[in-house]
């Protein structure tokens, strides 16, 4: 919001000497962010006087229509200045800068010949003052508002200080100059002079020539006012001082009755509305809409209602969505004679329905989402009433309302209970004081020792119930630099648990891993599309996403099923980039629908739901595994001065992810796979028991292709939550007796897996057998056959193995492996 | 014969002094003080010596045969010296030629930081909590105090799942984990809770629809807003240096009350750091935790930010788009 402090001043007195510095940091104090500063009419230097213009030629012939206009500068003598703008007339009085004079952003003012004549000066846009955004046409002060001569720095209140400040949303009452000034007043601990105590004392002379307007709730407000004016001169021009307060808080001047209303409720913070009563046929009722209403709105759109919306109805029609914005049919327009002034407090759940549904957020409808003062209508109409009879003239004919403001209310606090949440010894007499400074009034103390205060918060304050809210106010008033610092170590806590999760410990030891053998690490969007995860290959499960409601891109609208979906195109973004040896990875969450998509309840608040919801809660929210993909798009050994370098290909991609099922305290084995996003015959499988856990190897040349990844682009992935923590080992005792070594050379077809011969041997070499090696693989023995060389290595832990039981075990070994997979010695 | 001994001596000395490398030495020594030595015929023809001579004779004999063998044995160390000093000169290498050989990689800042943090508070004792990424909104804002049509919730642009009636969303902070972590232990309970978190704004220079953030929460008897003050404090000299110096400011947040902002003088300016306050009365009762008994703070950093402060990466994009050159310069475990 907006604040120019000329107006605050109005309310708040500042101490002499005070900088805007200063100011801006009394608010921050109380929690009031200033996010600029504007300092105006500082910028403008030289002479700026009201001018009259006496006479207008309209200069013929030129691209854009210009004005040659004579004024009464008051110097005794006319002046003639060129002008662009068309919207003001003889006699009118205007803003002129005088040759010599700089205006903002240094532009300089000089007597010059153009359009064939002499332009002695300028007339003036609030733009070119540096005073406003409003550059549509020239400054036309209002009759009466300045004499012809005078300074018009002062005619425009231009020097000033603009605060702008962002406003919490538990602070309603703070988006006015009423709010910000006792704000500002408490903070500098200065007078705060309330504008609503001599509202409340003034009495309006009513003219009971006709009945006023009646109105009634029917729903979504807790107080409605509603103030009957005739004989209204709605084309009555606003008064300067009014125009100018109103587009120093950032809004536009429009029309006096409209001026009027956004004035008082930037002054008091409650939105008001002004009907043209002629238009409001017999009463008007606070209800909700029926799905076949519509409403043309001021903003010039026609809007279909939905039954949530609160609107603002006559016997016949819809007039306004209430606390939003007003409806084109009782616009009050320059031929108004009748004005129904309408104040109120809708409750905010229905502006904010109504905002939301109709997607139009108002200066009304920001105030009423955050509260407005139920017991504030009555006077602010009344002021507005004030101001419009005082601009318009006309007579006030009576009010109508319904509905009622809020009683005051009494808590009790302890002033102990403040201290020991904020950790700080405030005394009572300056917990009273921070009570006052904000509008409370203390109405009682209790009998504990004085410590016991009966407080009463005034009637914008609903967010002052409980003792923290209390407690807010106290810190904030006597400044949270006050509080000390202290360092609470946790205490032995109920329920005694690891340093670091076993997931925790994981990602860490794999991060480490795998960026020590030349990985970077990236953590990705986890957005992704249908489209790309069906050009990627994956199908079933593995393809059931979670869709966005309100993707922030239609190209990205559902979540990842595969760390690889995200992973992927980051591959291909540094490969793009001409970034070498690219090998990336990312731990994070993959979503699968596999289940559809559960509703997830919204229990009860403020107590505890029971034990069944809160299960029920969490067994809705899907799983979410955690999973770790690798790319390698280059080499994993560089080139150098010792030689050649290495491409990673589809065995590093199963090593790395066999390596990472081990780091993770699990063995894995190793089976063929085929399976997306990966080529089919260059895919592995790896699986801990009966589960795969990971897959690796050489991706499709299609996706390679896709992505414009380089030819033979490897990946893995594994699913850390898949694995189990490692079971205990059990190391055995180190024999001390010598190895038995033997070599088996075996003959297998093309397709017999490495693997399904290591295991058969295994099994067939008996428990002797302490480790085995394939040391040699040849695929050219002829026949579609490959050659596997096998070191077995036996050892007995109690006596030297003898030839005899050694090539037993290795025949046992070979007759197990000829039997599982057709192997036979090579001779 | 003690002119010959004297003789075979001076012979055999010098030709043990002039042998230049171990292979003439060993020449040396076979034909000097081996079998068929000068030295070793005297010491044969000993025995048939006239024994008044044979004890002169043989005293000179060994005095000889002893200096020699020592000679040698001098000998015999300098020259292999030289020979091992020889061979190693000549296997010696450019320690200094570039030797990696494996790509250099790195771990993304944002893990080096959140591992940082977690360290810190388990220092003070807490443990670090996740939760899922994908949430029930009433985790993520009902029982956060924020409820339906609330402006709060409206502060939070949100990312919701389709259908809207499954009450799902991408957590707009990593509060929800706060919520679990009370529902589920009793107090005392002392936390962090790191994670992604998600916002629906566009990428820009320092904006990310997705972001994480660190969350801190104690639950305890007497936990007040200094604690949550000087928790702070500690927490900004860890990350940023011992000169940071820390401010709370009023705010509001609906989860607690009293809520601040904390804000770090770091490099001669205030920069807002994170949101932090006293858990809302109405949170700790959702989630069954007596507040006559208990109360607590909570705090939350965005880490990217914290990261941009004090690495001074001016682009947000730079952390989120996994370029492989930003990693690698913070490699395996710079800060």
């Amino acid at each position: 919001m907006l604040v120019p402090l000329s107006w605050l001043a109005e309310h708040v007195k500042i101490p002499h000497g005070t900088t805007p510095e200063s100011i801006a940091e009394a608010f921050v104090q109380v929690g009031f962010e200033v996010e600029a500063v504007h300092i105006t009419g500082a910028d403008i230097e030289g002479s700026l006087v009201v001018g009259r213009v006496l006479e207008i030629e309209e200069l013929e012939g030129h691209k854009k229509p210009i004005r040659f206009v004579t004024l009464d500068c008051g110097e005794g003598k006319e002046r003639g200045v060129i002008c662009g703008a068309r919207n003001f007339e003889k006699n009118d009085l205007v803003v002129v800068a005088m040759p010599g004079s700089i205006l903002p952003g240094d532009f300089k003012i000089a007597s010059r010949m153009t359009y064939d004549r002499l332009s002695d000066g300028m007339i003036c846009s609030m733009r070119e003052l540096g005073l406003g955004d409003d550059h549509s046409g020239i400054v036309v002060l209002p009759e009466g508002s300045a004499q012809v001569g005078d300074d018009a720095r002062e005619a425009l209140q231009a020097s000033d200080i603009i605060f702008d400040i962002a406003i919490n949303p538990d602070r309603g009452y703070a988006l006015s100059i009423r709010g910000l000034a006792r704000e500002l007043a408490g903070s500098l601990r200065t007078t705060f002079s309330d504008p609503v105590e001599r509202i409340r004392s003034l009495e309006l002379e009513t003219k009971r020539s006709v009945p006023p307007t009646q109105v009634k709730i029917d729903d979504g407000a807790e107080r409605i006012y509603l103030r009957s004016v005739v004989d209204v001169r709605a084309h009555a021009q606003t008064p300067l001082y009014i125009r100018r307060r109103i587009e120093k808080s950032g809004m536009r001047s429009i029309s006096a009755a409209v001026d009027v209303t956004n004035y008082v409720m930037l002054e008091l913070g409650q939105p008001i509305h002004a009907f043209d009563r002629s238009k409001i046929a017999g009463t008007l009722v606070v209800r909700k809409a029926s799905p076949s209403e519509t409403l043309k709105t001021l903003d010039g759109t026609e809007r279909k209602l939905v039954a949530e919306n609160l609107v603002i109805a006559d016997d016949q029609k819809v007039l306004a969505l209430a606390g939003t914005m007003g409806g084109e049919n009782s616009e009050v327009s320059e031929a108004t004679v009748e004005i129904a002034i309408e104040a109120a407090h809708f409750e905010p759940i229905a502006v904010a329905k109504n905002a939301r549904s109709q997607n139009l957020s108002t200066e009304a409808s920001r105030r009423f989402e955050r509260y407005v003062d139920p017991n504030l209508a009555e006077i602010a109409s009344k002021r507005a009433v004030e101001l419009l009879l005082e601009i318009t003239g006309g007579s006030y004919i009576g009010s109508s309302d319904a509905g009622a403001g809020v009683n005051d209310v009494e808590i009790e606090v302890k002033a102990s209970a403040i201290n020991s949440l904020i950790g700080c010894d405030y005394s009572i007499s300056e917990i009273e004081e921070a009570f006052h400074l904000v509008g409370c009034k203390v109405v009682g103390k209790g009998e504990e020792k004085g410590e016991l205060l009966k407080v009463t918060p005034p009637s914008w304050r609903p967010d002052l119930r409980r003792n923290s809210d209390f407690a807010e106010e106290v810190a904030r008033i006597h400044s949270y630099d006050r509080i000390p610092l202290t360092l609470p170590f946790a205490r032995a806590s109920g329920k005694p648990s690891d340093v670091l999760t076993l997931r925790q410990r994981r990602r860490r030891s794999v991060t480490a891993f795998l960026a020590s053998r030349g990985f970077s690490e990236t953590q990705n969007y986890p957005f992704s599309s249908d489209e790309f995860i069906k050009q990627l290959g994956f199908t079933g499960d593995r393809a059931k996403t979670f869709r966005l409601a309100n993707p922030l891109s239609d190209e990205f609208p559902v979540l990842r099923t595969h760390i690889l979906q995200s992973l992927l195109p980051t591959a291909a973004r540094n490969i793009n980039r001409g970034n070498n040896g690219v090998a990336i990875f990312e731990i994070g969450s993959v979503f699968r629908a596999i289940d559809g998509v559960a509703s997830t309840e919204i229990l009860t608040t403020g107590k505890r739901p029971d034990q069944k919801s809160i299960s029920d809660l969490f067994a809705s929210v899907p799983t979410q595994p955690m999973m770790i993909a690798g790319v390698i798009a280059g080499s994993v050994e560089l080139a150098g001065w010792w030689g050649k370098g290495r491409q990673g290909d589809w065995s590093d991609a199963i090593s790395f992810a066999m390596e990472i099922v081990e780091l993770c305290g699990s063995s894995g084995e190793v089976r063929r796979s085929d399976f997306a996003p990966w080529h089919p015959g260059r895919c592995a499988e790896i699986r801990v028991g009966e589960r795969a856990v990971a897959h690796a190897g050489e991706l499709h040349p299609r996706v390679v292709e896709l992505l414009g990844l380089p030819e033979r682009s490897v990946a893995f992935a594994v699913l850390l939550d898949a694995l189990a923590q490692s079971p205990v080992i059990h190391p055995g005792e180190l024999s001390t007796m010598p190895p038995a070594i033997q070599d088996v050379a075996l003959v297998v077809d093309g397709d017999v897996s490495a693997e399904s011969v290591r295991l058969a041997l295994i099994e067939g070499a008996g428990e002797l057998l302490e480790s085995i090696e394939l040391f040699d693989r040849y695929d050219k023995v002829g026949e579609g056959k490959i050659s596997l060389a096998f070191t077995l290595t036996f050892r007995a832990p109690d006596r030297t193995l003898t030839v005899e039981e050694v090539n037993e075990f290795r025949l046992k070994a070979t007759e197990l492996a000829k039997e599982r997979t057709g192997a036979q010695l090579r001779s | 014969m003690k002119a010959e001994i004297d003789g075979a001596q001076i012979e055999a000395t010098q030709a043990l002094t002039l042998a230049g490398d171990l292979e003439s030495l060993k020449l040396a020594r076979i034909s000097h003080l081996g079998d068929r030595s000068t030295i070793a015929r005297i010491s044969q023809s000993l025995g048939s010596l006239d024994p008044s001579l044979k004890a002169p004779i043989g005293k000179a004999l060994g005095e000889a045969r002893n200096q020699l063998n020592e000679l040698f044995e001098k000998r015999l160390a300098e020259l292999t010296l030289k020979r091992d000093q020889e061979v190693i000169e000549s296997e010696r290498v450019d320690v200094t030629l570039p030797l990696r050989r494996t790509p250099k990689g790195g771990i993304h800042p944002l893990t080096l930081i959140d591992q940082e943090i977690a360290d810190i508070f388990i220092g003070l004792g807490y443990r670090v909590m996740e939760g899922p990424e994908l949430e029930a909104a009433w985790l993520n804002f009902d029982a956060l105090n924020i409820p339906a049509d609330h402006p709060a919730r409206t502060m939070q642009d949100t990312f919701f799942l389709e259908p809207l009636e499954s009450n799902l969303v991408l957590r707009t902070h990593t509060s929800p984990t706060q919520i679990r972590t009370m529902l589920t232990q009793e107090p005392p309970i002392y936390v962090i809770c790191p994670g992604r978190t998600f916002r629906s704004d566009e990428l820009d220079a320092t904006h990310t629809p997705v972001f994480s953030q660190v969350e801190g929460l104690v639950v305890d008897q007497g936990i007040s807003m200094a604690d949550l003050k000087g928790t702070l404090d500690y927490f900004a000299k860890k990350i940023f240096g011992d000169e940071v110096v820390s401010r709370l400011r009023p705010s509001y947040f609906p989860f607690t009350e009293p809520s601040a902002e904390v804000d770090i003088f770091f490099n001669g300016r205030w920069i807002e750091w994170g949101g932090c306050g006293m858990v809302n009365p109405n949170v700790l009762e959702t989630c069954g935790i007596d507040t006559e008994k208990y109360s607590g703070f909570a705090f939350g950093m965005g880490l990217e930010r914290t990261l941009m402060v004090r690495h001074q990466v001016a682009d947000i994009r730079a952390i989120v788009e996994g370029d492989v050159r930003f990693s690698r310069k913070f490699g395996m475990g710079g800060r």
